[in-house]
């Protein structure tokens, strides 16, 4: 792998765990809010 | 970034991980927002009343179902995307993404969509979500839309799913209602996609896409466009006639469905081969769009003034 590969690589990685924080974080919130709905 | 994505496809293998934006691209996010928006009209025409946190959890299975829909069509069908040039920088042909991800990612998010709507909202809706997955991918995308060019025809059920889930996912039933506007989505998709397989068939023939301008040329097409607005404009017209809505809805229907009429025969007597000149058939797709989007939106304010 180039270093030009590798950088972009990292940058690609760094990138999708942030959204993948980012659904993980609202996915939370959406479960919380479905059981309270619920119980309502 | 482009000649990495050059030498990968060079190579003609992938190692690089796929972008979030790809991911993105994969669920057709344009073709979605009218999925979502009849989806939404047919909760929101439901007569029950459902907590808003459900009802976005509904909205946004749909959304989800669509997307790995989507991704999965663009899983099966990477070899035709390159063949065309609408569809040939989609991030499978254009080698910015590998199939197997592809593969994951669609049937993740299906699975995904189908247990959260039977968990958060009820069964049914969740059955009738993946029944319109499993029949975009499996009976338009892998059986019919290769074969014959009454693909969009049949296929076009896939995508007159949404209103019916919106509808169950509220009430937790299927009933008239629901059903003729999965009728007339069903009998909207054949003039709007031949509307557009008109000035694109170019690319379909390219790609071997049997579909009808292709096989039966024009005229036939052209024909077929006009015959097929008819039960379309009896569907859009049936559920006030049979009393499911208010004027507001039937009156709307009836003047959305003069311009969608007139459009067609002025298609149906065109004799233009050439695309670059084929305004009328333009002009209809992209009216379409906007016929579907008004006639829900009517509907919608037509239960909410009833109610």
């Amino acid at each position: 792998m180039t270093p030009a590969e590798e950088t972009e690589v990292r940058r690609r990685q760094r990138s999708r765990a942030l959204v993948t924080a980012l659904v993980l974080a609202a996915l939370v919130i959406l479960f919380y809010a479905i059981a309270i709905a619920k119980m309502a | 970034m482009s000649e990495l994505t050059a030498s990968a496809n060079a190579a003609g293998t992938v190692t690089l991980p796929a972008d979030w934006r790809d991911l993105l691209a994969l669920t057709k996010p344009r073709v979605m927002t009218l999925v979502v928006f009849t989806g939404l009209c047919g909760l929101l025409a439901a007569p029950a009343h459902i907590h808003p946190v459900l009802a976005f959890t509904a909205i946004l299975c749909i959304a989800l179902g669509a997307g790995a829909a989507a991704a999965l069509n663009q899983w099966y069908e990477a070899d035709l995307d390159a063949l065309m040039q609408r569809t040939a920088n989609r991030p499978l042909p254009a080698g910015r993404m590998d199939r197997q991800s592809a593969l994951h990612f669609g049937v993740g998010l299906g699975v995904f969509s189908v247990v959260l709507m039977g968990l958060a909202l009820n069964l049914v809706a969740a059955a009738v979500l993946a029944v319109s997955i499993l029949f975009y991918v499996l009976v338009y995308t892998v059986w019919l839309k290769r074969r014959t060019p009454q693909n969009i025809v049949i296929g076009g059920a896939a995508g007159a799913f949404p209103p019916l889930i919106g509808w169950a996912a509220a009430t937790g039933r299927i009933e008239l209602l629901p059903l003729l506007l999965f009728a007339l989505i069903f009998l909207w998709t054949p003039p709007h996609f031949w509307a557009l397989s008109l000035f694109v068939r170019n690319d379909y023939a390219k790609a071997g896409v049997p579909m009808l301008p292709v096989v039966a040329g024009l005229r036939v097409t052209r024909g077929q466009i006009l015959l097929y607005t008819f039960p379309m404009v009896a569907a859009a017209v049936a559920p006030w006639q049979l009393g499911l809505t208010g004027a507001i809805y039937g009156l709307s229907a009836i003047i959305l469905s003069i311009p969608f009429v007139a459009l067609a025969a002025q298609i149906s007597l065109s004799g233009e081969t050439d695309p670059a000149f084929m305004r009328p058939e333009r002009r209809l797709f992209a009216y379409s769009i906007l016929y579907l989007f008004a006639l829900f939106g009517m509907l919608v304010v037509d239960r909410m003034v009833l109610a």
